[in-house]
């Protein structure tokens, strides 16, 4: 690991203070990326400014017909919250397939997000339950945040303070995991809204997407069957040596298929 | 520039003086000298360095010593009683060969603990899951997991509550 | 010499004791190479090859040599100078011309040339880790790119850049086994013959503990110490003495610690040990290098990597006439230490499985590539050797409609043809095959799999059922063959059994434990044999200072060989005892027998314990100084008479979910005869260990290389599966002991018997489920998903 300045301010505006002072500043949250990356020598931030201090950061609680998780929740609080498993049961089981348990009492929602891993799960989630991304300026809808490939629509000094998940009338999540790294080669998640219908699908390809499609399909008929023949092109989708484009194609519509049978099971 | 940490390790409070980059891991091993925790990839995958940190199993390898400011570390060497008589858990992986090179069997002794805090009364496919962050490459995991069955039984046991 | 055996009793043989070494594992208080920290230590970081194969133009150390913090940089230029010999390679193999094989020279630092991504190029050793790396970044070295030759099946002969100039056509050697004018005149009358192209594909070792090696030179004594995880210290001293530095032996003590797995990738001499006793020699300082796990990717040994086609020539009952096999097998960029031994002598005369074919010949062609040099991983060989018997056997029984239990029993050698004699080569002294399947068949319920079948097809889901009978050759193996086969060394092993004069026991092992429990099975058999309670009895290994000369663990040799070793002093204890008990008693030694520890006249009441015997021995006020000297302390050395050869049946059920391609183990039931079973407990730990192994070629792991640019895709485990706890089952396993009879204890040896039959028992069991002849592993889902979505459109293309 490079040499670094290691700052824990505790308040957003302090943070915000901090990145504005230094552009070569990184923010950590849980660490379970920009760690490893700091170790193997791929990034030379200045200074690390943590976000552990933080108590408005922290925690998940309900507000009126949406839940609110504070960015700095690790994962595993997400999947054991009661709350969060009593009305958004397929937020809490997403949450306990993200890594592993190590993985979980550590990684943050906010950390997840703001990095923006094409095969990362909450991604799906965010965009799947229409969620609104808080941050320390303002709010973004859950469609506007994630623009690419570990990009975003943050602006620099600008962090995730929270996500607000609607509560929806039913979802699920279905997840084929990488077979080494454990990550998302495909998830997608399925939710049936007062809003519509919505499919978010992670791991395909170079950021999280909707497919259109199956939620007109599901819109009409919220069964499995109704994404019969429904497919997503391969074109642009990721390929790499455990999975080709096609097998992923394939994959989104039998997770979307599983996904609804969750939601509806 | 050193900084100057606090914590309690294996319920002794320590303050250490680390670089900003010092890894929790590291620390542990080179300037507390407690070798019992290992580091077997660079990935975070392995488990092989899994303490628990204010309760919680994580890989002291993916922390950096300064983020555990504050925070009680439990490492292998403070999981047996004082007098040296092994945790249920330790005792259950004697008891059933759940370790053959002795590698991994610090992080997975720490993390199969943690367990008994999630679910305690976990079948054997949720142990199989719940162990997916610890590698092991000489004991196929079968007796891992008998291990872990027992162990946790002999966590919550009356004769076992009524010892803490 | 005759063994006991008695269960009944605790710490006996038989019994499953737990294990001496699981206290110090448990509380954190092993001690493993990293763990250890030397007064003064340096830290050496290795700078590795970025590119596949290049010429090295130029280095230039300057700037790294004065960044802060740093000690020395050293480059291949430098030790090539000082005198730094190649890393040798055990094991001389000859092509079918008689020519020996290319053995070009594998210097620890490169010299002029890299030849795989993570060939050593230069050292930094600095205060600290952190200053090594920076270091190692301001060194600049000029490349200047080469073609690389990556895949097996295309290496010989690939134009381009040959990885050596001593083998323009990067063939290392083209060699042949068995009788072919007979293996042809077999196939020349067969009703059937079965073929098959196959893929055994390379593996990554991943011992979960890396690498690591500490140098040390003291200038006073002159003396070298060398800390390494090894599976064979004193094999290392040898080499490091004999061949890569020229050391003085008697001033170098090599110590391979507590060692976190090995799986065969711990037993060479790697450049990292020869560099940092360099570095250390060099500085007058303690070096220590410890592997990343990107590094153990990129530089330990890898394993497997063969393309083979084999065929199989039946008669009309499915009787196998004959059997050839032409393979090609990868050695990488350099012949690890010992490399060209494995897809050789570990292999083809291993080809007659448990089966009586009479005829076989093989063919291998070991090539160099741009890669990580291969070598024996768990089974080396045998693994390979088993995987394509048993899936040709398959094969020809799906072809002519002959249930695969059945094919098999036709097949079999039968007891009464023990001592048998291969086509191969290879006597197999023991083994009823018949019955380790039968009771496999009866675990498993075969008769109720049709069942099972129908039922997972109800939920849509493909169930399959494999064999895999295997039979392995362990405990190499008589000095004499294993040296006319081409073995450099000897391969005995040592043992000594010193009393101390209070009664308890110190056993110096030749071999190494490094998860095998030498310190409980060893003491187990040294108890009973003497009857000295176990916790009296310490089992020391792993200490070129405390232990004689041995050759190490590996080819599950450590019982079989190093056991009898010390039995065979544990006699010479017990017949010096009996001489002088028949002092004190005043008998003659005839009259002494001796059991469970005390030595009595034969008919009478007089008896003396045999701890009252060493420290008679000790301090010998009453002794025949005349007849006898005093201690009690005896070595031996002991060649085994022949390999041992564990044997048995594995079966597994799997079932394939056709939309995705995953595959879920079922059911695995392993019976195995390992001759004699010292501890119940520790043999199913290792069977369990070998299967995942097996599992995991199967299922998941692969080690892939880009094979245009030569960069290792798969080098670290975000992208290199390992088996998890969650990827695997549960096992019964069972044994069935029809004891050796080549070695006094009866012993066969369990390590690697998981791992050689396990890749073909679940690859019997994938194809089955598929209803193909054959996938190559490992069965991914995406590669069974394909294979799938392939079959279904197989038809219609043929309209």
């Amino acid at each position: 690991m490079y040499s670094f300045e290691y700052q824990h301010p505790t308040s957003v505006s302090a943070v915000a203070a901090a990145l504005a002072a230094d552009p070569d500043a990184k923010v950590v949250a849980g660490g379970m990326t920009l760690i490893p990356t700091l170790k193997q020598r791929l990034a030379m931030p200045s200074t690390l400014v943590d976000l552990r201090d933080i108590p408005e950061l922290q925690g998940v609680r309900a507000e009126g017909d949406s839940i609110v998780v504070g960015a700095m929740t690790p994962h595993a609080d997400v999947a054991y919250d009661t709350t969060v498993r009593d009305r958004i049961p397929a937020l809490a089981y997403l949450a306990r397939h993200i890594g592993d348990a190590q993985v979980r009492n550590r990684g943050t929602l906010g950390g997840s997000i703001a990095n923006a891993d094409p095969a990362a799960d909450y991604p799906a989630a965010v965009v799947g339950l229409n969620a609104t991304v808080v941050t320390s300026s303002r709010e973004i809808a859950a469609d506007d945040f994630f623009t690419g490939m570990f990009e975003t629509a943050l602006e620099p000094g600008e962090i995730v303070t929270a996500v607000r998940f609607p509560v929806p009338q039913r979802a699920g999540y279905a997840k084929f995991r990488h077979p080494a790294s454990r990550y998302a080669v495909v998830g997608v998640m399925v939710a049936q809204t007062a809003a519509g219908v919505r499919v978010a699908v992670t791991g395909a390809g170079p950021s999280v997407f909707r497919v259109a499609e199956m939620e007109q399909a599901l819109a009409g008929t919220f069964s499995p069957d109704a994404l019969a023949g429904i497919t997503v092109s391969p074109d642009g989708l990721n390929a790499d040596i455990h999975a080709g484009a096609d097998y992923r194609a394939h994959l989104v519509t039998l997770m979307a298929k599983r996904a609804v049978v969750m939601a509806t099971g | 520039m050193a900084l100057s940490v606090s914590m309690t390790v294996n319920g002794k409070p320590v303050t250490v003086a680390v670089e900003a980059n010092a890894l929790l891991a590291d620390v542990l091993r080179q300037t507390l000298g407690l070798t019992g925790t290992h580091v077997g990839c660079d990935t975070s995958q392995c488990g092989a360095c899994t303490v628990h940190v204010n309760g919680r199993s994580v890989k002291s390898c993916t922390l950096l010593a300064a983020q555990a400011e504050g925070a009680e570390i439990t490492t292998i060497e403070g999981l047996a009683a004082a007098d040296g008589t092994l945790h249920p858990m330790q005792a259950a992986f004697k008891e059933h060969h759940g370790l053959q090179c002795g590698f991994c069997t610090p992080g997975m002794v720490m993390s199969a603990a943690d367990l008994a805090r999630v679910n305690p009364a976990a079948d054997e496919d949720e142990i199989r899951e719940w162990l997916e962050g610890n590698m092991c490459r000489c004991t196929g995991y079968h007796n891992i997991v008998k291990a872990v069955k027992t162990g946790l039984a002999t966590m919550q046991s009356p004769a076992q509550h009524a010892a803490e | 010499m005759t063994v006991l055996q008695n269960p009944a009793k605790s710490t006996g043989i038989g019994a499953p004791v737990k294990r001496v070494e699981d206290y110090r594992f448990l509380t954190g208080r092993g001690r493993y190479t990293d763990d250890m920290n030397k007064q003064g230590q340096l830290y050496a970081y290795i700078l590795r090859s970025p590119h596949a194969h290049a010429r090295i133009l130029s280095i230039d150390t300057t700037e790294a040599e004065q960044a802060p913090g740093v000690h020395a940089v050293i480059t291949g230029a430098e030790m090539k100078a000082a005198g730094i010999g190649s890393l040798p390679c055990g094991w001389l193999i000859k092509s079918r011309d008689g020519m020996a094989m290319k053995e070009p020279p594998h210097l620890p630092l490169a010299v002029d040339k890299v030849r795989y991504v993570g060939d050593q190029v230069a050292v930094v050793v600095a205060e600290t880790l952190n200053q090594a790396k920076d270091a190692a970044e301001l060194i600049a070295v000029d490349y200047d790119e080469l073609p690389a030759t990556v895949a097996t099946g295309t290496a010989a002969g690939a134009t381009g850049a040959p990885v050596h100039d001593e083998a323009p056509d990067n063939v290392c050697y083209d060699w042949e086994w068995g009788d072919k004018a007979k293996t042809d005149e077999a196939f020349a009358r067969a009703a059937h013959v079965a073929r098959l192209d196959l893929i055994n594909n390379r593996l990554v070792p991943n011992a979960m503990e890396p690498r690591a090696a500490i140098g040390e030179y003291d200038r006073g004594s002159e003396e070298y110490t060398l800390t390494t995880t090894s599976q064979n210290p004193q094999l290392i001293r040898l080499l490091l003495c004999g061949f890569t530095m020229g050391l003085p032996e008697h001033k170098v003590r090599v110590v391979a610690p507590d060692v976190g797995g090995g799986f065969g990738s711990k037993i060479y001499h790697y450049a990292e040990e020869v560099i940092v006793v360099f570095a250390a020699r060099k500085l007058g300082r303690p070096v220590k290098w410890t592997a990343e796990r990107g590094e153990s990717f990129q530089s330990d040994a890898h394993g497997r990597d063969h393309v083979t086609h084999v065929e199989l020539a039946l008669d009309e009952q499915g009787i196998f006439l004959g059997l050839r096999v032409n393979t090609i097998a990868n050695m990488g960029a350099y012949l690890s230490t010992f490399s060209s031994c494995i897809p050789t002598i570990l292999y083809a005369t291993l080809l007659s499985g448990q089966y009586k074919t009479p005829a076989i010949y093989a063919e291998v062609k070991a090539v160099f590539t741009n890669t990580v040099p291969v070598d024996a991983y768990r089974g080396a060989g045998r693994p390979e050797a088993c995987y394509l018997i048993e899936r040709i056997v398959d094969v020809a029984a799906r072809e002519m409609g002959i249930d695969r239990a059945e094919l098999r029993s036709r097949n079999f050698i039968t007891p009464d043809m023990m001592p048998y004699d291969t086509p191969v080569g290879l006597q197999y002294d023991s083994g009823d095959f018949q019955r380790n399947l039968v009771d496999a068949l009866e675990m498993i319920d075969y008769a109720g799999f049709p069942a099972r079948r129908a039922e997972s097809a109800a939920r849509g889901k493909l169930r399959g059922i494999g064999f895999a009978s295997y039979i392995e050759a362990c405990g190499i193996a008589p000095s004499n063959v294993a040296g006319a086969l081409g073995a450099r060394a000897g391969l005995y092993d040592s043992a000594e059994v010193r009393f101390h004069p209070t009664g308890s026991v110190s056993v110096m092992v030749g071999v190494h434990s490094h998860g095998q429990g030498h310190e409980t099975t060893f003491a187990q058999i040294v108890s009973e044999r003497l009857g000295v309670p176990m916790d009296k009895v310490e089992i020391v290994h792993g200490d070129s200072a405390r232990t004689p000369f041995g050759m190490g663990t590996y080819g599950s040799r450590s019982l079989a060989v190093g056991g009898m070793a010390m039995m065979k002093a544990i006699d010479k204890v017990i017949a010096k005892s009996k001489k002088i008990a028949a002092h004190l008693l005043e008998a003659s030694a005839d009259d002494i027998e001796f059991a469970d520890g005390t030595f009595r006249v034969a008919g009478t009441d007089k008896t003396i314990g045999i701890a009252e015997i060493a420290g008679a021995a000790y301090v010998p006020h009453n002794y025949p100084l005349d007849e006898l000297e005093p201690g009690l302390d005896e070595q031996a050395f002991y060649d085994p008479k022949n390999f041992t050869f564990p044997n048995g049946t594995q079966i597994c059920e799997v079932e394939v979910d056709p939309e995705t391609g995953v595959t879920k183990i079922l059911r695995f039931v392993a019976v195995d005869d390992f001759g004699r079973v010292i501890n119940p407990m520790i043999v199913e730990g290792q069977v369990h260990g070998g299967l995942v192994q097996g599992i995991g070629q199967a299922l998941l792991e692969n080690c892939v290389y880009d094979e245009d640019s030569g960069q290792l895709l798969t080098g670290s485990f975000m992208d290199y599966a390992m088996p998890r706890a969650d990827d695997v089952p549960s096992f019964e396993v069972k044994t069935n002991e029809v004891l050796c009879t080549t070695n006094a204890l009866g012993v066969k040896g369990c390590g690697e018997a998981g791992t050689i039959g396990g890749a073909a028992c679940v690859m019997n069991a994938v194809c089955d489920a598929l209803d193909i002849a054959h996938m190559d592993m490992p069965a991914s889902p995406e590669r069974v998903w394909r294979t799938l979505r392939d079959k279904q459109a197989a038809p219609l293309a043929a309209e």
